[in-house]
């Protein structure tokens, strides 16, 4: 299944397929956040945005409007609901 | 002696870097300011192995030699800057065991430019309980480096490091990446120009965002010679070029970095879930927040009263012992005075700090900065504003110092211009008088109108600096770019020496810092108060004492009579109450002229001149001077109403009885009633009257225009809502 980093579940991890927007800051490339690797979403905060995802090691924050132009692969559906 | 040698410290944010640091210089370091900009520069002496010496710069954290934000940028200009003074010799790129791989990036970006580089690999003490194996000796070999495994927890490696930087003649300087291949045309095309210069430095100079000044000037004089490429096609090589890296990386990592993941969860996952839930997660920081509060009001009461209580009786000592004179009264009422000024704050300081260093030392602080962004957004503050915001209740001026975790300047630069409007505990004795004398007797839902003013302002402090925020959000024009990325480091239990590193260094700072300012206005008052050019000013003593002999003593220490004598009850022998009396009269005397020489000092003529502007608002020259001279610090407020009165003592009870009594000559109207008393409250919540703020605005913004503004915007937006207020209400 094909989706956005914006539209993971708690405790679903997906690839990184790449990114429908040029101009993402260089910042989450470096985290470690690139095409091929695993990211899986630990939490979200209460109002729906930030989110809190482990990629590739790196646990960051990014915002929602950010996430969605991270277009990603579900590999493993776990969520909690 | 030898030269010094010149080491750079770099890494990723949350790797220990400053541990590092603290272990490597002990209290050999000195924090300032880098020159024209307000990133700070951390330096220190490190004592090497066979008497050698080393100068240890710290530099701002940055992920990655592509620069995002000033702080960024300062490392990248000295990494690229031979010329620099502080050019490193050798630089050490410290990375945390458990983010080796991200921490890579950086390192590889270093080791390109050719500069002798060591890896430190800190958190060491953590490897066993995160199941994380490394070969050392392989990936020294791999990267072409020489490595310290270090734990400053611990304290272990410390010792190879130092040897390592002793010996920085013997490390190589060889390339790990070779980025041309991301556009190999474009890079021959670059090498074509500028035969001289290295392919990754030059590349670098043009990928930048935030301008180099010298540099890019002296490497652009001609660029007829090869065509420049777009800011998008730019952008996409950068991302190939980190890509790139990556892939080195990982082929690395894979032969020398082993992790059981089965050791590694657990802990992390079960805090973060309780500490960000949507109902435990703002109760916990609702509770952090009530014990801060209760840390900066209430523990720090004891060590302020004995500071007060210190410089008061230094002051005493200082007149009873010196020859009576100007000089005598500068050191007692202006140096003396204005010193007292800036050390009073150092347990707020202190305390707010030891708090705010507890948090951010323990992962905390991310995860607060995670559950308040998105209410903080709509006002143009980003998660980061909280901690400011609220510590401002307290004092602004630890609050603007902490807005400094804010990258984003122009989220920063909101926060700290909104800042001032939370209700600063100086406001509180101003506010608690000013109520008990105006606001009438009753109470509302259990309430009394007294705590629900009390309670109003507060709001109405919050509510200014939400409101100034979305203006500002709107009007000021700053191109930074918005993004939000926070890394949510692990849980650590915080060491006590970074504490200990960090309270001290932010209380030393802003002690020498904004206190110079203060300690300078603190004397410019003194001198408008204590002298004058009228006869009467000169005259004083004899003029006050000739009055006193024709009409007896004034209205106002016949008040400071009846008051000192209730207290005593009739306990007294009829001798001993004639000299209580005597001794009584003369005080009286003296307070009478202090009150007459006010009066006729320059600051009195400054009163009764800018009367005209204060009387819409309901006040008199007396009034006027006091507005003036808290300009200081709101607090002053009290204490020179006690001396334009002429009362004895600070006791609030005695002012308050005073100013009830204070009438207008002309309209025999109470001076203080509803109407001049709201007008008064209301100008003095949102007025701009704290020179140590505006001392701390401009150190951190370096420039005068900010707390100009912000001195001009809040003081006329304080005057015309008390003017409407009394006009209103009048």
């Amino acid at each position: 299944m094909e989706t956005t980093v914006a539209h993971l579940k708690r405790g679903q991890k997906g690839i990184i397929k790449e990114f429908t927007q040029d101009l993402l800051p260089i910042k989450l490339l470096e985290m470690g956040c690139l095409p091929g690797n695993e990211v899986e979403l630990v939490q979200v905060a209460p109002l729906k945005d930030p989110i809190y995802i482990n990629v590739n090691g790196s646990h960051i924050a990014i915002r929602r409007d950010m996430a969605i132009h991270i277009a990603l692969e579900i590999i493993e559906d776990n969520a909690v609901i | 002696m030898s030269k010094q040698i010149n080491v750079a410290l770099i890494g990723n944010p949350n790797t220990g870097k400053t541990s590092v640091f603290n272990q490597l210089t002990g209290l050999n370091q000195k924090v300032g300011n880098y020159p024209g900009i307000t990133v700070e520069k951390k330096e220190g002496i490190c004592k090497l192995p066979r008497g050698v010496k080393a100068h240890i710069l710290d530099l701002p954290g940055t992920y990655s030699l592509n620069t995002t934000s000033l702080d960024e940028s300062v490392a990248v200009e000295l990494l690229l800057n031979k010329n620099d003074k502080d050019h490193p010799d050798v630089a050490i790129v410290v990375s945390d065991v458990e983010n080796l791989k991200r921490n890579l990036l950086l390192f590889t970006q270093i080791k390109d430019l050719k500069i002798p580089t060591i890896l430190v690999i800190n958190m060491a003490d953590r490897m066993d309980r995160k199941g994380i194996t490394i070969d050392i000796d392989l990936l020294e070999q791999k990267l072409n480096s020489k490595i310290a495994l270090v734990s400053t927890r611990k304290e272990t490696g410390i010792d190879r490091l130092k040897e390592l930087i002793a010996d920085y003649k013997n490390l190589k300087k060889t390339q790990n990446v070779d980025i041309s291949v991301i556009a190999p045309d474009y890079f021959e095309q670059l090498k074509e120009a500028f035969p001289k210069e290295d392919i990754y430095k030059l590349w670098l100079v043009i990928t930048q965002d935030v301008n180099f000044m010298p540099l890019k000037k002296t490497l652009f004089k001609d660029t007829s010679s090869f065509s420049t490429k777009s800011k998008s096609e730019l952008k996409r090589l950068q991302q190939k070029e980190t890509i790139l890296r990556y892939q080195f990386i990982n082929g690395i990592l894979k032969e020398t970095y082993k992790v059981d993941v089965n050791a590694a969860k657990g802990f992390r996952a079960t805090l973060d879930k309780v500490l960000t839930h949507k109902v435990f997660g703002y109760a916990i920081f609702f509770l952090i927040l009530l014990m801060i509060f209760q840390a900066i009001y209430g523990w720090s009461e004891y060590p302020m009263d004995m500071i007060d209580g210190f410089f008061a009786s230094a002051t005493e000592w200082v007149k009873n012992t010196l020859p009576p004179g100007v000089f005598t009264n500068l050191i007692a009422e202006g140096i003396l005075a204005g010193i007292g000024g800036i050390v009073i704050f150092i347990p707020q300081i202190a305390f707010l700090f030891l708090f705010i260093a507890l948090l951010e030392e323990t992962g905390y602080m991310s995860r607060v900065v995670f559950l308040m962004d998105r209410i903080m957004r709509p006002f143009g503050l980003s998660g980061k504003s909280v901690v400011p915001l609220i510590s401002g209740t307290a004092c602004a001026i630890p609050a603007v110092m902490a807005t400094r975790t804010i990258e984003n300047w122009k989220e920063r630069l909101i926060t700290i211009l909104v800042t001032p409007f939370t209700t600063c505990s100086a406001r509180l004795p101003v506010y608690l008088i000013i109520i008990a004398l105006v606001i009438p007797e009753g109470s509302f839902l259990g309430l009394s109108f007294k705590a629900l003013t009390l309670m109003l302002l507060y709001l109405m402090g919050f509510g200014a600096a939400i409101l100034s925020a979305m203006i500002l959000n709107k009007i000021l024009q700053i191109k930074s770019r918005s993004f939000f990325v926070v890394e949510m480091p692990n849980y650590k239990l915080p060491l006590v020496k970074n504490v200990a590193y960090t309270v001290l260094e932010k209380t030393k700072s802003f002690v020498f810092g904004a206190g110079k300012i203060i300690l300078a206005i603190s004397i410019v008052l003194w001198f408008l108060g204590s002298n004058g050019f009228s006869y009467e000013f000169k005259n004083a003593e004899t003029i006050v004492a000739q009055r006193i002999e024709e009409k007896g003593y004034s209205a106002n220490s016949e008040v400071y009579f009846e008051n000192q004598l209730e207290e005593q009850e009739n306990t007294l022998t009829n001798e001993e109450e004639a000299l209580q009396q005597q001794e009584l009269q003369e005080r009286a005397l003296s307070q009478e002229i202090a009150s007459y020489k006010l009066e006729h000092s320059y600051m009195g003529y400054m009163g009764k001149a800018i009367e005209p502007i204060v009387r819409p608002l309901g006040y008199d020259w007396k009034i006027g001077i006091a507005v003036l001279t808290s300009f200081a610090a709101r607090e002053v407020f009290v204490g020179t109403l006690a001396t334009i009165y002429s009362v004895g003592n600070d006791e609030e009870e005695t002012i308050k009885n005073r100013m009830e009594a204070e009438v207008d000559p002309k309209t025999k109207k109470p001076i203080f009633n509803l109407a001049s008393g709201i007008s008064l409250l209301l100008f003095y919540a949102f007025a701009m009257q704290c020179m140590s703020t505006l001392a701390v605005v401009k150190r951190e913004t370096n420039s005068w225009k900010w707390p100009t503004g912000q001195l001009v915007f809040m003081s006329l937006f304080a005057y015309i809502v008390a003017l409407i207020a009394y006009q209103i209400l009048k």
